[in-house]
């Protein structure tokens, strides 16, 4: 079998897995399972701008929430979600290209600081401008849609909802990384002095990158509203988008899976040992986050190319090309 | 004498302000022919292919081409002047397969015109063809610097400039890369090569320029300096004799 067909089977039988899986779960694990999938949206958006244009970022729960808050204000004015999906994507998008043109322009680590910026800056608008915001009291009795009269009310539906957005919003990437101008994506992350030797505008792309990574955490900040049904301004802390970073370099950045990986083991993991009530995991529910902090110290050691790395390893030493 | 389409104007260049490479070269290239750069190592030229190619900016100096000066242009600029690049080493994108090498060197083209391109490019490479849909990090060391210059041919460049393209190439794959640069001289494509295996190099080119510490100390045509019994000498790390005319 060759390893796009192995790769084709193994998603299909992982989303039929999930599709599965579903069905039978607790309402609460549902719930969690969604807000994975709406991570996803994020760190898939993410790992465009940290793993192919190779630029830190640390302001990706900022655009999740600008999503989140476009979302609650335009769905409680009764805007249709298909619709709102656009409008906070480009909203993520425009700002993304305002913040990211004079960072990009100065140095290679200025993103990094403008986004923590923005984040800081993000956060305290949410908080402070309670006429748009609801300040600390957020904005609740966020509705979840209903289109062409189906509702997707029921927390499995909107599971499903979610679930066939993240495999769209994660389609469009792949198309876009595989067309022939998203190649010079790869060919950042691969190598940017080589690329801008072919002719790659590599200021143009890297800040492509970065607002495309934006308005996907828009995007996923649409669906979180609705799953939630009530924001404010907690979950769109830096330390959020800290979170976010941690998964796709986890996962392995510049990898299209690595997020999924990352973000199940960064953001999902911690809240099933959470919530589990299995007496063995109860301790671990103590000694999560030192262990966790370990494993993450011992993984950037070992494996800084992140787990999904591992199969690289193995494949190398089978076969040295 | 064919007329100058390079020209360096006492350059200064090099990686940072304390460390000088360049030190007011002067060197012209001539249209059409096949320039051949050569010197001990670390005499500078690769800092010369760099500072063409605006990847180093001169601190003083002129570097031109057709007259204009270029010093510190984009990369895009210069390509779409026609000239084109082929450093040293591996250049390929490894991940991505042979195919989309070709494609992302046609970059800066109008999208209707690169599937055109690249088929000129495959009837020139017939071996590029039968690997078109591998990854390019499957290639052989051969194949790989094929579908380099390839790559840089889909532009159809004025100027190519080339670093060290025998560099892990069996004997027969470097007549092969000689003989294509020949091909693309008489076609009226300038060439500006840097290369070690100076012999089999002087066979192909039309005139040598030999650097040493950045600046440069002889101007000759290949055939004459390919008879000289000082050859051996000049690239075993001894200094060029005083040639008169030529400023060292
Ligand atoms: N990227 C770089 N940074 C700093 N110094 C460099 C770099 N590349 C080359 N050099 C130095 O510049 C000098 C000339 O290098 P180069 O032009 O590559 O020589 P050549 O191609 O003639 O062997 C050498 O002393 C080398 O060590
Ligand atoms: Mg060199």
């Amino acid at each position: 079998m060759s390893a796009g067909l192995r790769r084709t089977v193994l998603l299909v039988a992982g989303l039929a897995a999930l599709v599965a899986v579903a069905a039978f779960a607790k309402r609460s694990e549902v719930y969690l399972l969604t807000l994975t999938l709406v991570y996803l949206m994020a760190t898939f958006g993410l790992n465009l701008t940290v793993g192919y244009a190779g630029q830190m970022s640390l302001g990706q729960a900022a655009f999740f929430g600008i999503g989140a808050y476009v979302a609650a204000i335009a769905l409680k004015a009764g805007i249709p979600f298909l619709a709102v999906l656009p409008i906070a994507g480009i909203a993520c998008f425009v700002v993304g290209l305002a913040l990211g043109f004079p960072a990009l322009r100065v140095q290679h680590h200025y993103l990094a600081f403008a986004t923590l910026g923005f984040n800081v800056l993000v956060f305290l608008v949410m908080r402070n401008e309670e006429k748009l915001t609801g300040g600390t009291f957020g904005i609740s009795s966020i509705p979840r849609p209903t289109i062409l009269g189906v509702s997707f009310e029921g927390h499995l539906a909107y599971f499903y909802f979610t679930l066939a957005g993240l495999v769209a919003l994660a389609a469009a990437l792949w198309w876009l990384l595989r067309s022939p101008w998203g190649r010079a994506f790869a060919a950042l992350r691969d190598n940017p002095i080589r690329a801008e030797s072919l002719g790659v505008n590599i200021t143009a792309y890297t800040l492509l990158a970065f607002a495309i990574g934006a308005a996907c955490a828009g995007v996923g900040g649409v669906y979180y509203a609705s799953l939630v049904e009530f924001i404010e301004p907690g979950p769109f802390h830096f330390s959020t988008s800290l979170m976010m970073l941690l998964a796709v370099i986890v996962g392995g950045s510049g990898r299209f899976f690595g997020p999924v990986v990352g973000t199940i083991v960064i953001i999902l993991l911690p809240e099933v040992l959470r919530s589990s009530s299995i007496e063995s995991l109860k301790f671990m529910q103590k000694w999560y986050l030192v262990f966790f902090g370990l494993a993450v110290v011992a993984l950037m050691i070992w494996l800084p190319g992140g787990i999904l790395s591992i199969a690289d390893r193995f494949r190398k030493r089978e076969a040295p090309r | 004498m064919a007329e100058r389409i390079i020209e360096f104007d006492r350059v200064v260049a090099g990686y940072s302000e304390s460390l000088t490479i360049l030190n007011e070269t002067t060197l012209d290239v001539r249209k059409g022919e096949i320039t051949l750069l050569i010197g001990p190592n670390g005499a500078g030229k690769s800092t010369v292919l760099k500072t063409l190619f605006g990847l180093l900016v001169p601190r003083s100096g002129e570097v031109r081409f057709e007259g204009r000066v270029i010093n510190g242009r984009s990369q895009r600029a210069l390509l779409a002047d026609g000239i084109a690049f082929v450093p040293q080493g591996r250049n390929l994108f490894g991940s991505l397969s042979v195919r989309h090498n070709l494609e992302l060197g046609g970059i800066t083209l109008p999208r209707a015109e690169l599937p055109g391109r690249i088929e000129e490019v495959l009837a020139r490479f017939p071996r590029i063809r039968e690997r078109i849909d591998n990854q390019a990090s499957t290639m052989s060391g051969g194949e790989q610097k094929q579908l380099e210059v390839g790559r840089a041919l889909l532009l159809r460049p004025r100027v190519l400039l080339i670093d060290e393209p025998s560099i892990g190439l069996s004997p027969k794959l470097v007549v092969d890369v000689m003989t294509l640069l020949r091909q693309l001289a008489e076609a009226g494509t300038t060439v500006l090569m840097v290369e070690q295996n100076v012999r089999t190099a002087l066979k192909y080119s039309d005139r040598a320029l030999v650097l040493e510490m950045g600046r440069l100390a002889l101007d000759r045509p290949a055939s004459e300096l390919l008879g000289d019994p000082d050859l051996n000498r000049l690239f075993l790390g001894g200094h060029a004799p005083a040639v008169p005319g030529v400023a060292a």
